[in-house]
């Protein structure tokens, strides 16, 4: 296949970008849109150009550490499927592809299709985990977990933190992720104790990056893992509870 | 050059009965007290199972941790990747496993080329593991009663495999990753991302810090610590072509290994059996089809050689079950070695299927016709969704095409029973070192290791080295030891940038794959060996004077990167050869064509052979001196492993 790609290149953070048009010539079919852009890489290397910059690891669809806008779409064409993974089979031949990083107040781009997510790791650090240290916990089989609630927490703990719902969402809201790993702890018994806190620290921090969700749910569908929407009206749930609570009182009420 | 007499190669492993070592050690182990812990600064590279458990641990503990992972985020790191599980002595299915079960299966598993002491270790933690990951909130699989649900792997006859769907690494790694994130929201740990680090600091022979590299600016910067812990990973992408992530390297392993570390059973790697084979020459990475899959599918070639026939055509009478008809016993759960190497025989006499006549089938149709579709997909859905993206072929009407596949490496650094490399302060866990898989690592341990070695191995052990350093501060920065380090690093940086050649890098390193993969891979001869050694010679020459990197050192410079740690292979990848050469004897991955059986299974020689190698640098390449540690079984006598 011979395809024409309109590519975002920019050097660093602080200077200006410009789309910049390659040929991609006599590409596989089999061959993945990231292995495209290896063997443009080759050429641009060999021409003495600087190889387009973006972020790769695993090429399995779940690292990821992937992600760009392929015409306009998170991930590119194809549904429930991570850069890595689109094939260049759902392309045609002569086909003009454009390829953009990310965009988001939240992720400043730092080269090319690379951007800087940072603000993800920061709603973690806020709640997205359980407090337990290492050697403290008991037998494994203490607290049945009924099986409907371990599956519908495995669908939220899905997620690979690509951003592709920000880059989706016309708010770069990252209400998606945040309820993913919220509502993953959530529904099990193990996360209960701190339902209502964590949901409190994971939105706060979400709302200092990121805009506001209007349900527009354009992130559902970018999502390469197919995460549900109903996890952000579950999340919405438990932090509207979490405003009519009195932590304090509620702490003395469980000490008695 | 050999050195059998090696004062360096002290294991420390305790005496007594197998059963009291761990605890014994653990009694006899210096600690630190509570209030001291926060007066300690400790490094960790890499934030995979192994480095995100151990960092989270110490910062439990009151250490002062500082992470450095070269990825944009600590969630990463690719043991993201493990697919069917992690193994663990539970015995909930009440079919007769105990820790003493798990012991036996990977010594043997191991075929007999690890360590008994720290292997029952292992199976002993292996159920704590269970128990932290769980109450972390990691999903795992459930029965409808509530409790945990388990499946088989290869190399055992009990179901000890704890999974979460196909994507149990994931989970466990985003697990570590949090507990990682909530000892930085709690003060303790500091994680640097997009942080390579390219040299370990060593100071009156001991390892004080280590030299980095910020990927977004290139700036070059020194980290002092009381000790360094190496969770770098292994090696595979030693073959271009592997299962693992693209910028898993070895750089970080063999820098230490360059400053005095000893690198141990270097030629001992995993060729995984069921990888999806490689399509064409422009492939970045093969993708792994988790062992999990062989519960349930059944493995087979057609019995006749250059039979072209679509699968569902061959009839059942001219197909042959090979494991199943060679390996009665175990069938197609025989470990990973055998596996592979049935595979390859099977290629060999021209039976193997698709288009490149490099694969073989991994059949579903059986077991969909005893257990349903609906039972398939909810077991592996996400994996056969995956075949199906790759391959545009639907596996649950068309067998699966597999393919031996590099995946994993048993080799790595040497350390003794506290995890500590031959250079004191200096630490290797998780896959980057080497003791617990001996020659062939069973399916679903290499996460039990990463986490046990992270959780609860090191967390004790470190506190021996630190309590002799109490109330001392680290290595200043601006010590002669950082400033030379710093500048070995420059140096190398700008002699990349500066050769102007005409190749890629990515050019050597499939050349170097294809080397490997060849003659370092699933058969190795004296000849093919020697042929590699000096072929990798003159690869590495031309690599110093053809190499073309663009761009400057001052900003991402992915190019750069990749110089790096592909100049590290070529040195690496000579070891492995030169190891393999010296290991006259056929065990676990390790197949030499020269030591085989009448059958064709691996021939150990436990007379002259029974020892880790162990090899250390002195000045050059050429010049790697051997020495052995050897290995005494005293619970699982050596025996030809039969899974007949």
């Amino acid at each position: 296949m011979d395809l024409t790609l309109k590519v975002w290149r920019q050097a660093n953070q602080d200077s200006e970008g410009e789309f910049k048009t390659y040929q991609a010539q006599n590409v596989s079919p089999d061959a993945s849109f990231l292995e495209m852009l290896d063997e443009v890489n080759e050429h641009l290397n060999d021409q003495g150009e600087e190889p387009i910059a973006f972020d790769s690891d695993c090429r399995e669809g779940i690292c990821g550490a992937c992600g760009v806008m392929v015409n306009g779409f998170p991930h590119g064409p194809q549904d429930g499927t991570a850069t890595c993974q689109l094939h260049m089979r759902k392309f045609e031949d002569g086909d003009a592809i454009t390829i953009e990083p990310w965009r988001a107040t939240a992720f400043p781009v730092i080269r090319d299709l690379v951007v800087d997510r940072t603000p993800f790791d920061k709603i973690i650090q806020a709640g997205g985990y359980i407090s337990i240290n290492t050697g403290a916990a008991r037998d494994a089989n203490i607290i049945p977990v009924p099986k409907e609630s371990a599956d519908a927490s495995m669908d939220a703990a899905s997620c690979i933190g690509c951003a592709a719902c920000v880059a989706a969402c016309p708010n770069s809201a990252a209400n998606l992720f945040t309820a993913a790993k919220m509502q993953q702890l959530n529904l099990l018994p193990q996360g209960n104790p701190e339902r209502y806190t964590r949901a409190v620290a994971m939105v706060e921090t979400m709302e200092e990056y990121f805009g506001s969700c209007t349900n527009h749910g354009e992130c559902e569908s970018a999502c390469p893992k197919n995460i549900s929407i109903d996890f952000i009206a579950m999340m919405n749930k438990d932090y509207v509870k979490a405003q009519f609570k009195n932590f304090e009182r509620d702490a003395q009420i469980k000490g008695k | 050059m050999t050195d059998t007499h090696s004062p360096t190669l002290d294991a420390k492993i305790p005496e007594g009965p197998i059963q009291q070592r761990w605890d014994e050690h653990k009694f006899h182990t210096n600690l630190v007290n509570p209030a001291n812990k926060r007066k300690y600064e400790i490094i960790v590279i890499g934030t995979g199972l192994a480095g995100a458990s151990a960092a989270a641990s110490f910062g439990e503990l009151g250490y002062n941790v500082k992470v450095f992972t070269y990825n944009d985020s600590a969630r990463r790191a690719h043991s993201i990747a493990a697919q069917g599980g992690i193994n663990a002595a539970k015995n909930y299915p009440n079919d007769g496993d105990s820790i003493y079960r798990l012991f036996y299966d990977t010594v043997k598993g191991g075929d007999f080329r690890s360590r008994e002491s720290n292997v029952y270790r292992l199976a002993q933690v292996s159920n704590e593991i269970i128990d932290q990951t769980t109450a972390q909130g990691v999903p795992f699989a459930r029965e409808y009663g509530g409790l945990l649900d388990n499946r088989s792997f290869g190399g055992a006859q009990v179901s000890r495999t704890f999974y979460a769907r196909g994507q149990t690494g994931q989970q466990l790694l985003l697990g570590a990753y949090q507990a990682l994130s909530r000892q930085v929201n709690e003060g303790p740990v500091e994680v640097f991302t997009r942080s390579e680090m390219l040299e370990v600091v060593v100071k009156d022979d001991r390892a004080v810090g280590v030299i980095v590299r910020d990927l977004v600016t290139g700036e070059i910067s020194a980290h002092s610590a009381h000790a360094v812990v190496l969770a770098t990973g292994g090696y595979s992408n030693v073959y271009f072509l592997s299962t693992n992530a693209m910028n898993c390297n070895a750089t970080a392993a063999w820098r230490a290994h360059r400053k005095g570390a000893l690198f141990a059973n270097p030629c001992f790697t995993q060729i995984h059996p069921t990888c999806i084979p490689a399509s064409d020459e422009h492939q970045s990475k093969l993708t792994l089809m988790s062992e999990s899959l062989r519960n349930d599918g059944r493995i087979w070639v057609p019995a006749n050689a250059d039979d072209s026939r679509a699968p569902n055509d061959i009839p059942e009478d001219e197909r042959d079950y090979y494991l199943e008809r060679q390996y009665p016993a175990f069938g197609n759960l025989v470990p990973r070695d055998v596996a592979s190497r049935a595979a390859m025989r099977m290629i060999d006499q021209n039976r193997g299927i698709g288009p490149l006549k490099n694969g073989v089938y991994l059949d579903f149709n059986e077991a969909i016709s005893r257990l349903g579709r609906d039972k398939i997909e909810e077991r592996y859905g996400n994996l056969f969704e995956m075949y199906e993206r790759i391959t545009d072929e639907d596996p649950y009407v068309v067998p699966m095409r597999i393919y031996p596949a590099p995946h994993y490496t048993m080799g790595g650094l040497w350390v003794d029973y506290n995890l500590m490399t031959t250079i004191p302060g200096l630490y290797a866990i998780g896959e980057a070192n080497f003791s617990d898989h001996g020659a062939n690592r069973l399916g679903a341990s290499a996460l039990m290791q990463g986490l046990a070695d992270g959780y609860f191995v090191l967390p004790y052990t470190i506190g021996d080295y630190l309590s002799d350093w109490l109330n001392t501060e680290p290595v200043a920065t601006d010590d002669e030891a950082f400033t030379q380090a710093m500048a070995q690093v420059n140096e190398r940086e700008e002699r990349f940038l500066s050769i102007n050649g005409t190749r890629s890098v990515d050019y050597f390193h499939r050349r170097l794959g294809h080397l490997m993969i060849e003659h370092c891979g699933l058969a190795r001869s004296r000849e093919g060996l020697e042929k590699a050694i000096s072929e990798i010679r003159a690869l590495r020459d031309e690599f110093w004077k053809d190499l073309k990197v663009l761009g400057t050192s001052e900003s991402l410079n992915q190019s750069l990167e990749r110089a790096g740690r592909v100049a590290d292979f070529l040195e690496l990848a000579e070891l492995m050869c030169i190891d393999a050469l010296e290991r006259e004897e056929s065990c676990g991955g390790h197949f030499r064509l020269e030591h085989q059986t009448e059958d064709g299974e691996a021939q150990r020689d436990d007379v002259d052979f029974s020892f880790v190698s162990a090899w250390e640098w002195i000045n050059s390449n050429t010049s790697q001196t051997l020495h052995k540690e050897p290995l005494e079984f005293e619970y699982v006598p050596p025996s030809q492993r039969s899974y007949k």
